[in-house]
């Protein structure tokens, strides 16, 4: 095998250009047994290939070129937003029965400005340094939240309390490890519970920015790609944390951005630089929320009604399937 | 002659030896320790209390059944009843040397203590845990990571932003003359309703007033292209061109944030040239 490879590479002279070089029909460069050599003929293999595929690059270029208006359309590369798997559920944004149902569900009193949204946040048992801080900068993230230590109390009886003063939505930030990891958003006057997988959690230091710290300002929401059925209630889930009036003075944005059934948390600052371009500073917390499941009443892990849970051999055998 | 043989000299199986103690581990033992009293291999009598499913039973060993093995231990069901239990105890033990009583009944009652520690544990709520499973969560760690490459967040929040600025939700807060003048062309062709016009008009004038002192003073400067300010006073004679005559009232608060630059700038110029002549009268018989 070393006979057909060509000049060693203990030659001090270069060794002469790939396509000089001729391979016996049955070589491959993983055969040759000494590393230092089968290192670098794959290196020269690989040049070789990028110089073919930019030759032909090259090519296509000329004859797009050469074409001129009669060329054929630039393929679309596949990504896999493309390739997604139609969910039946996708909501049309004219369809009635969604309006309608919409209308009714549980956030309508919400959504009519009935009621205003304050937040209870709380923590799992014993929280650590990284979750206590975090639940506080998420505090300051949503206004009208309130941060409450849970010291062993049971959720069921947090809950009726809750109701009494009015609180409109409960959220339980589990932590293992000293790291924040999961969390239970929970509608309070008998609303859906949705249990999230948290990851990626910065806190605020640990952001690269220059900023300084969110206001008490109402921030905007934006909610992007929550497209199925699903997608939509959560996001609604989402909406009504935010009081309804955002105060556009303070220029703060908090956005849940959907991708793949990864929900992205962000807080940022706006300026609009001028019409067409607008300069974003990060600000706040981050973090990325996967959906668990969806619970129909409050907060209830063994009698609850479960309106979609994540089944992890059913749902995560196909990449190009999403639910959210 | 068995606590001989097994005690302290050759080797027992239920013995356990620690530094300072040594343990019995077998299960009829009362106390747990390894000793002469408490070892139920040597000893021709002996009685354990333990307990089954919540039910604690008294086991006792007399010599007379030493050479039946199967039958050694003898077992009564101890009642439920704290004080009556500790009573039978007594009753079944009586003419029992006192170390064996008293320990039973000193295990009894820890037994007693540690069953009603479990009901009531298991009344409230007990944490489940659940195990990581390593490759799923690495799985998901990675296609974390790819979709937020996939998402784009900057430029999807300021795409958003854009469009929001666009279907004027931010209504007038910003002003951006190109912006504004499209919107004023598009209402030329609607029509301009005269109340608002009246409404605004004052608070035009109220504007007018402050804007006009920071217009003349600049307006000498107006020679620089470059020159971002006076882009800005013509930008605003454009609007109090506008305000007078169309419903849209530009209320521009400023908020430090740098006028316009960028594309809107070139555009500008030629705008200004057609204008200024216009506005110049009419501002001149405002202030008059």
């Amino acid at each position: 095998a070393g006979d057909g490879s060509g000049p060693a590479p203990g030659d001090g002279t270069d060794p002469p250009a790939p396509e000089r070089v001729l391979f016996p029909p049955t070589f491959s460069v993983s055969e040759i047994k000494n590393k230092q050599r089968r290192h670098f003929m794959f290196l020269r293999w690989k040049q070789q290939q990028r110089k073919e595929k930019l030759a032909l690059k090259k090519k296509r270029r000329k004859e797009r070129e050469a074409l001129g208006d009669k060329a054929p359309p630039k393929a679309i590369p596949k990504t896999i937003e493309n390739q997604r798997v139609y969910d039946e559920t996708t909501v049309d944004p004219n369809d009635e029965e969604v309006a309608f149902d919409e209308a009714t569900d549980e956030f309508a009193p919400y959504f009519n400005r009935q009621t205003v949204p304050k937040i209870l946040i709380t923590t799992s048992d014993r929280p650590r340094g990284r979750t206590v801080r975090f639940c506080e900068q998420l505090a300051t993230v949503i206004p009208n939240s309130h941060v409450y230590y849970r010291r062993g109390l049971a959720l069921k009886r947090i809950i009726p309390q809750c109701i009494a003063r009015d609180f409109t939505d409960l959220i339980v930030i589990n932590e293992d490890r000293k790291i924040p990891n999961g969390l239970v958003l929970s509608h309070l006057p008998d609303g859906p519970t949705a249990h999230f997988r948290m990851s990626s959690v910065r806190l605020r230091k640990e952001i690269k920015r220059k900023g300084k710290e969110p206001t008490e300002h109402v921030p905007e929401v934006i909610l992007n790609n929550f497209t199925t059925r699903l997608g939509h209630s959560i996001g609604r889930m989402f909406a009504a944390l935010f009081p309804h009036d955002p105060q556009f003075i303070g220029r703060q944005v908090a956005t849940f951005h959907n991708q793949r059934d990864y929900i992205f948390f962000r807080f940022h600052r706006y300026i609009f630089k001028s019409e067409k371009k607008v300069g974003i500073q990060e600000l706040g917390p981050r973090f990325t929320l996967k959906l668990r499941s969806l619970q129909k009443g409050t907060f209830d892990s063994k009698f609850g009604e479960y309106e979609w849970i994540h089944k992890r051999r059913e749902m995560d055998t196909n990449r190009r399937k999403f639910h959210l | 002659v068995v606590w001989s043989m097994l005690g302290n000299r050759q080797f027992c199986s239920y013995k356990m030896t620690t530094k300072t103690q040594n343990f019995c581990r077998n299960e009829y033992n009362l106390t747990g320790l390894c000793n002469r009293s408490s070892c139920p291999l040597a000893n021709s009598q002996y009685a354990t209390v333990r307990e089954e499913k919540g039910r604690c039973y008294l086991y006792m060993k007399t010599i007379e059944r030493a050479a039946f093995p199967r039958r050694l231990w003898e077992r009564v069901l101890l009642s439920k009843n704290y004080e009556k239990a500790l009573e039978e105890i007594d009753e079944n033990l009586i003419y029992w040397p006192r170390f064996i009583r008293h320990k039973c009944k000193q295990r009894f009652t820890k037994i007693t203590q540690y069953l009603i520690r479990i009901r009531k544990l298991t009344l409230k709520r007990q944490r489940k845990l659940v195990p990581l499973r390593r490759k799923i969560e690495r799985r998901e760690n990675r296609r974390e990571e790819k979709a937020l490459i996939a998402a784009q967040l900057d430029n999807a929040i300021e795409k958003e932003l854009l469009e929001r600025l666009k279907q004027d939700t931010y209504g007038d807060i910003y002003n951006f003359p190109i912006h504004a003048f499209d919107k004023a062309l598009q209402q030329q062709d609607a029509e301009s309703e005269s109340e608002s016009d009246a409404e605004r008009e004052e608070d035009d004038d109220d504007e007018d007033v402050d804007k006009r002192e920071f217009v003349e003073a600049e307006d000498s400067e107006l020679s620089d292209f470059e020159d971002m300010d006076k882009l800005e006073t013509s930008s605003e004679e454009e609007q109090e061109e506008e305000q007078e005559v169309e419903k849209k009232a530009s209320h521009s608060k400023s908020k430090g944030k740098t006028p316009l630059k960028g594309p809107a700038r070139r555009k500008r110029p030629y705008i200004e040239i057609e204008y200024e002549e216009e506005t110049e009268p009419s501002s001149k018989t405002k202030a008059a």
